[in-house]
């Protein structure tokens, strides 16, 4: 390999197809999707420039990274963004503060009932409004559920990334389906509940729901066995996940990593734990951790974190209080808050989603921010990535978890 | 076999039965070309955003695309038919999409999914969304939703399919692919300053007139 | 852990000379924070992460916020005493200025080590214009990187010393910086069947009135 300096890798423009047709052909690696141009005479043909995305069917929604290719290692990598840069913000500072609960919903699609906890909950920071026991314990029984539902559909579409296709997110989907009923049945929509208020939230949760959700979160032990034994022992992973993609406590620490991804480094570092927001401190839970810090190690915390969601939800369901569902004095029209601000964090199943707001007073927030786990997760991506080949920072990718309603925002 | 644009009604659906009952099948081409091209369109395997997530769920077991033929999602647009626009199209990802139906083989169809590629949806307020992948390229079908249930989309792809079996293989409304006038290549816009150049294809989208009846 | 007042004199007898302050919150949250001069942000930022009685090492969030150019109304009120010996005349004198804008960048600093935080630290720009570069503190805390290039993108502020600042949500021919509060978007609202207010007057200037009345579904194919 050379060691000219590679320039012009980025900003050029984004273009799926390459601008001259003749120059493309479709990598061998990844068939369709990833465009090609071999890198001319000043390489020696020995450096390759690989734009994978924004449309590749690996990358989980309209994710590009431009890789530089040695042979079939990596030498380097640039995630490029915004292709789902939906202007979230900018439309939250021009809309109230409960107008922009449905928005929150479509920044991680698949965990929209914990997105619109952690508005929630920055909202009622800022306006310093308390919150019912029973609705506390409703955010948790449906935060554990989102991320029982998150971490399966990840389980999935790794295992879609490593080659195995369409089995493992079927039986994924399979749970997914059964989960997205009972949201549906609570708030009325399977993805987009818009679910949670200032100060409670929407609708109360009725005994046969409640029946149904015990039954769930009772029979997911079964399915996680299940999935466990057609997956987790399976030789094929473990020789593409295991040692790949290592992520160093340090790193991890310095650059923000959140949620599984932080834990799998062997960081003890739970915001349910360490924050103890809403009722956890009430629950008997464990933080598992993994020592590697490897992909498989990204996959392994995912299943027992979710094996200890069941737990949580057991107890939350035996706990569970009656009583009202929102704060008499929480007021939904008119909303305005005192001038200041508020930071609130809650541990989403991707990391620390949290929420910054700016109030002066009137009723649409100054400043509304959102901190998007998966965005920030994705700074070590390269780090991760070098070394190994293309096929590799596929699943590696993968393991990270990201979506990208939540990454552009 | 004739060509049923100029024979008109050679048969009626009871005559026809008839003879099925006797073990004979007429067809016209044109009967049997549609039926052909309406039970296997293969979609692009592309998401844009939330609204793929409910796509993937329509592949999937419970709602089983595969029943109308539609499950082998091609990860290259050269193997596939049908485009589905689900999500939200930004403006940086615009050009990439009208990119991606460039390469598509006629005969291509383009089903807008979700409030956000008709029109933008809760978005639209946004200074990188585009407003509706009608502007840039034609769709046959447009689903409402936010997001469309899996159903919906099913249900799209059925008038889809049915808006394949009324086509005729010539005269004026042949489709397009049979015409010779055929607009292949779409423009595909270029990043500006602010917008897209140029911010519409005018070929395809026109900005609606307004019609307010009581304020004139 | 600590609390702010602390933590800034600490500085301060660490860095004399460094321009502290702190914002007072008023909001029930009580998240008060540590504005930051530029000069020193690096050193202190630093010390901040390697202090054993903090150790804030996770810069959890960075983000930026504008703050326009604001017309401020002052009202005086002297009282003149009445030389006839009446009561006193109060007079109100009314002065206009402005106050300039500048754009801040906020950054919400946790410990994961202690399990403590958050400390919130800003800096803020001269102004809006020309005056927008500050220190980048990636090179102290890695999560800064694409948050950091998110602020130069969203709001312009330019920080020196980062690694790789190009823009990264909008496209690099783009101009402009959407998230400041007098940005104008590009204006392409979509038609809509019943335009009221603020849309109905951006489609009456964008889109031309009907020669004669046409179905509403008349949209061109
Ligand atoms: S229509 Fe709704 S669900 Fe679909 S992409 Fe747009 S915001 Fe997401």
């Amino acid at each position: 390999m050379t060691n000219s300096p590679i320039v012009a890798l980025h900003g050029t423009p984004a273009v799926a197809g390459g601008n001259a047709p003749s120059e493309i052909c479709h990598s061998p690696l990844a068939p369709g999707g990833a465009h090609v141009r071999s890198v001319r005479d000043e390489f020696h043909g020995d450096l390759l420039e690989v734009s994978m995305g924004p449309h590749h069917p690996s990358t989980h929604g309209v994710f590009r990274m431009i890789a530089t290719l040695d042979g079939e290692t990596i030498v380097k990598l640039k995630p490029v963004f915004g292709y789902l840069h939906r202007n979230h913000e900018k439309i939250g500072e021009n809309t109230t503060y409960l107008g922009s609960m449905p928005y929150t919903d479509r920044l991680d699609y698949l965990c929209s009932m914990t997105n619109n906890w952690a508005y929630a909950l920055a909202v009622e920071k800022l306006a310093g409004q308390p919150v019912p026991e029973r609705t506390e314990y409703l955010r948790v029984i449906l935060a554990e559920l989102t991320r029982l539902l998150n971490h399966t559909c990840l389980a999935g579409f790794l295992l879609q990334d490593t080659g195995a296709s369409g089995t493992p997110l079927m039986y994924a989907f399979r749970e997914r389906e059964k989960i997205l009923d009972l949201f549906e049945a609570l708030s009325g929509s399977r993805m987009m509940c818009n679910y949670q208020r200032f100060g409670g939230c929407r609708v109360d949760a009725s005994p046969e729901w409640l029946e149904a959700a015990k039954r769930l979160a009772d029979g997911y032990n079964e399915f996680l066995d299940e999935y466990e034994a057609l997956i987790t022992g399976n030789e094929i992973l473990m020789a593409r996940t295991q040692g790949v993609g290592v992520m160093p406590r340090q790193l991890a620490v310095s650059a923000g990593i959140t949620g599984p991804m932080l834990r799998a480094a062997g960081v003890d570092y739970d915001i349910r734990k360490v924050d103890g927001y809403g009722v956890y401190p009430r629950f008997n839970f464990r933080v598992p951790l993994g020592d590697h810090g490897d992909t498989y190690d990204r996959y392994m915390i995912r299943v027992l974190e979710m094996r200890e969601s069941i737990e949580i939800l057991r107890q939350a369901f035996a706990q569970l209080p009656s009583g009202p569902i929102m704060d008499p004095k929480a007021k939904i029209r008119g909303f305005k808050p005192k001038p200041g601000e508020a930071y609130g964090r809650i541990e989403g199943p991707k990391g620390e989603i949290g929420f910054y707001l700016i109030s002066d007073g009137g009723a649409n927030p100054y400043r509304y921010r959102v901190r998007p786990p998966s965005f920030i997760n994705l700074t070590v991506l390269e780090d991760m990535c070098l070394g190994h080949s293309i096929a590799d920072a596929v699943i590696i990718l993968g393991s990270i978890d990201i979506v990208l309603g939540e990454v552009d925002r | 076999m004739t060509d049923s644009a100029n024979t008109p009604t050679p048969l009626s659906d009871a005559d026809r039965d008839e003879l099925r009952r006797q073990g004979i099948l007429l067809t016209s081409l044109e009967e049997l070309y549609n039926w052909g091209r309406s039970h296997s369109v293969w979609p692009l395997q592309f998401g844009l955003a939330c609204c793929a997530i409910e796509m993937i769920a329509a592949s999937m077991a419970r709602f089983d695309i595969a029943r109308f033929g539609s499950e082998v999602f091609r990860p290259s647009p050269r193997q596939a038919d049908l485009l589905i626009v689900s999500g939200t199209v930004t403006k940086k990802m615009a050009p990439q999409v009208v990119r991606l139906w460039n390469q598509m083989p006629e005969p291509k169809y383009c089903i807008a999914m979700g409030a956000c590629a008709i029109s933008g949806g809760p978005f639209k307020q946004g200074y990188n969304v585009l407003k509706g992948i009608d502007r840039y390229i034609p769709v046959d079908v447009y689903i409402p939703g936010c997001p469309p249930r899996p159903e919906a989309l099913l249900n799209g792809l059925m008038t889809l399919q049915e808006k394949i079996r009324g086509q005729k293989l010539t005269g004026p409304n042949a489709p397009r692919h049979l015409r010779a006038d055929d607009a292949c290549e779409y423009p595909v816009p270029e990043f500006g300053e602010t917008d897209l150049v140029p911010p519409t294809n005018p070929e395809v989208w026109q900005p609606p007139t307004i019609v307010r009846p009581d304020k004139p | 852990m600590e609390s702010l007042e602390q933590i800034r004199d600490r500085l301060l007898s660490r860095y004399p000379g460094a321009e502290l302050s702190i914002l007072n919150n008023p909001s029930p949250s009580a998240q008060h924070s540590l504005v930051v001069g530029g000069s020193a942000a690096r050193e202190i930022a630093a010390f901040l992460r390697d202090d054993p009685a903090l150790q804030l090492d996770f810069c959890s969030n960075v983000t930026g916020v504008d703050w326009p150019d604001k017309e401020i109304v002052e009202t005086t009120r002297t009282t003149i005493p009445d030389p006839a010996g009446g009561p006193p005349k109060l007079v109100e004198q009314k002065t206009k200025r402005i106050q300039p804008g500048y754009l801040e960048v906020v950054y919400h600093l946790y410990s994961m080590a202690l399990k403590q935080g958050p400390v919130i630290i800003r800096m803020r720009t001269g102004n809006r214009t020309d005056q927008v570069t500050l220190p980048s503190l990636t090179p102290v805390w890695r999560s800064g990187e694409f948050q950091e290039r998110e602020v130069f993108d969203l709001f312009g502020v330019v920080f020196d010393g980062h690694p790789d600042l190009r823009r990264i949500l909008m496209w690099d021919e783009f101009k402009g910086h959407p998230m400041r509060k007098d940005y104008v978007e590009p204006d392409d609202y979509e038609w809509e069947p019943t335009p009221h207010d603020e849309v109905l007057a951006k489609a009456k200037a964008h889109y031309p009135a009907p020669a004669a009345p046409a179905a509403p579904g008349a949209n061109a194919k």
